[in-house]
């Protein structure tokens, strides 16, 4: 029989506060155990939390970028359990009247576009972190992450591979960094997925039992758990079998998924409105502020690149895949006013110097303006495009501009006749067997006479120049 | 009966309570005759009225996205009963 996976995906993204969601710790990672808490994250009696500002700004910039309904009234709840990693007993989160619902967003795959609906987003509390003991029966708690805003995204079981399932968190995590609210670490966590899981038979409107998958810390793990999880549910449905629901936990180092242990009892959480804090309204007003501020999404940055610069779907890809390379890029390709060449430099040469340091172009050593004069440099004739390549090395070193370099360097190309024909005289001269070899038909020594004309300027020859020159006075 | 007696040790599981057999017999009937109470309130007509979660009419307070001082070193862990370093320890959760 033909079974159709589908699979569900929750996601849980750490905004990029500077202070925790409900008090004034800091949010650094990398701390020293237990130093980022207070008694309001850890839980103490008396206290109240109060919420951050910044966090219910940044969660309707997300719910806005995919297209979500924003519940003008939207509240927190406690959901209870028992747990160490969090003190008081239940998460700050929000269960009915979440933030957000009812959104989409369209991803790309292999099979073209496709719209994933997006069920709810949420604003909530991240738990503390625990190291468990090998070798005794003890765990240590470290509370610092206790309190970090999240956002909880949960897509709507619309998904139907691995690989759709890796296209959509691309795009998610895309739009979260583009929105500068997430720093997309998924090694830190800033970035986590779940998944749910079930086949059914294709034609089947009913979905089968479905499995939770937990563990996966990158995109690259998602799409592997997903595709062995699909296979072993197969392998149980085709022997007549049953799955179980239950949680099970994807391990990396023997590319397979295991039931999770310990928490096995079902879940109920008992969730209602938290007393300690008032509702939260967002009217209008508030959200169209926030939607002034939302850029331009990757999506339709890419398609605006491709229509306005004539670029290639693969260069505004590459182009787009930050927001500040894209930044980066549009500027230099203003200035200049040749946007395809500016993006061969930016993609090609800048792209390469950048990646041998592992940097971005948010710390690009040459600012946009310097990049575009240097291509009006090789445009209008003044250095070749072979110089252009050692200056922008050089601009990338030094932190110079394209003018003191030329100046300093004597990198101006040559393009006066009389200066250049007297170079060609003297290397014809010097070479008369090659000159005879040409005029009697072997043309591909012409590559000769031009190599040795540009070892004699230094590179500097005008390209276009010294093939002209080359042809009249190499013509028998 | 509105809570029966495998609800009541449900709940309190949950709440990680434990009670002799004969306890939950009673707590049972309580329970139960606290709920009857709460049927009377159903009995109002509260077509049209909102759900009230919150004694207060406030709403959106906020605070700014400022860093304050966190609890001194050590003071953190002043209360844990069984700190080791600078981490609160418990018994191991998982297996």
């Amino acid at each position: 029989m033909e079974y159709e996976p589908v699979i569900g995906l929750e996601v849980h993204a750490q905004l990029l506060t500077s202070s925790k969601i409900f008090c004034a710790c800091s949010t650094a990672f990398g701390a020293p155990p237990n130093t980022n808490t207070c008694p309001v994250c850890l839980g103490m009696p008396g206290v109240l939390p109060v919420l951050n500002r910044k966090v219910v700004e940044f969660a309707v910039k997300m719910a806005l970028a995919t297209n979500c309904r924003i519940n003008t009234y939207n509240r927190f709840a406690r959901k209870n359990y028992f747990y160490p990693d969090l003190p008081k007993g239940y998460q700050i989160s929000q269960y009915a009247l979440p933030l957000a619902e009812d959104g989409h967003l369209i991803v790309e795959t292999a099979a073209g576009k496709k719209r994933i609906g997006i069920t709810r987003i949420h604003m909530e509390e991240d738990a503390g972190k625990l190291i468990h003991d090998e070798h005794n029966p003890y765990s240590y708690v470290d509370l610092n992450r206790t309190g970090v805003p999240l956002i909880e995204i949960v897509s709507e079981p619309d998904i139907h591979s691995a690989e759709e399932a890796a296209a959509y968190l691309r795009a998610l995590h895309e739009i979260l960094v583009y929105l500068g609210i997430c720093d997309g670490n998924m090694e830190e966590g800033s970035f986590r997925c779940d998944a749910n899981v079930s086949l059914r038979p294709k034609g089947q409107e009913a979905f089968g039992t479905r499995t939770e998958l937990k563990n996966m810390n990158s995109f690259r793990n998602v799409q592997r758990a997903l595709e062995y999880e699909i296979k072993r549910q197969e392998y149980i449905l085709e022997g007549g079998g049953e799955i179980v629901q239950e949680t099970r936990l994807w391990d990396d180092s023997q590319g397979v998924t295991n039931p999770m242990r310990g928490k096995e009892e079902a879940h109920d959480y008992r969730y209602f409105p938290d007393p300690d804090l008032v509702t939260v309204h967002i009217d209008e007003t508030w959200i169209e502020e926030i939607r002034k501020t939302l850029p331009e999404l990757p999506m339709a940055r890419r398609e605006r690149l491709q229509k306005e610069y004539g670029l290639p779907a693969y260069d505004a890809g590459v182009l787009t895949s930050s927001r500040a390379l894209a930044d980066y890029y549009e500027e230099a390709a203003r200035l200049c006013g040749a946007p395809k060449i500016a993006a061969n430099w930016v993609m090609g040469d800048l792209l390469k110097l950048l990646n041998e340091e592992g940097k971005t172009f948010d710390a690009c050593p040459v600012g946009a303006a310097s990049l575009a004069r240097m291509i009006r440099l090789i445009e209008d004739g003044t250095i070749s495009g072979k110089i252009a390549k050692e200056l922008l090395q050089e601009m990338y070193a030094a932190g110079k501009e394209p003018e003191e370099i030329i100046a300093e360097r004597g990198l101006v190309q040559i393009t006066d006749e009389g200066a250049l024909k007297a170079v060609i005289e003297e290397i014809l001269a010097a070479n008369p067997a090659q000159v005879a070899q040409y005029r009697a038909g072997k043309e591909k020594v012409f590559g000769f006479f031009v190599g040795q004309a540009m070892k004699a300027t230094g590179g500097k020859a005008n390209p276009r120049l010294l093939n002209d020159l080359l042809k009249r006075m190499l013509a028998p | 009966m509105k809570i029966t007696q495998e609800e009541v040790r449900h709940v309190a599981h949950l709440a990680r309570l434990e009670f002799p057999e004969d306890q939950i017999g009673k707590f049972t009937i309580q329970l139960n005759d606290i709920l009857m109470y709460m049927e009377m309130l159903n009995a109002l007509d509260t077509k049209g009225v909102e759900p009230m979660t919150h004694a207060t009419v406030l709403y959106n307070a906020f605070r700014d996205d400022e860093v304050k001082p966190s609890l001194g070193e050590g003071e953190s862990l002043a209360n844990a009963p069984d700190p080791r370093g600078q981490f609160f320890r418990v018994p191991r959760v998982i297996e």
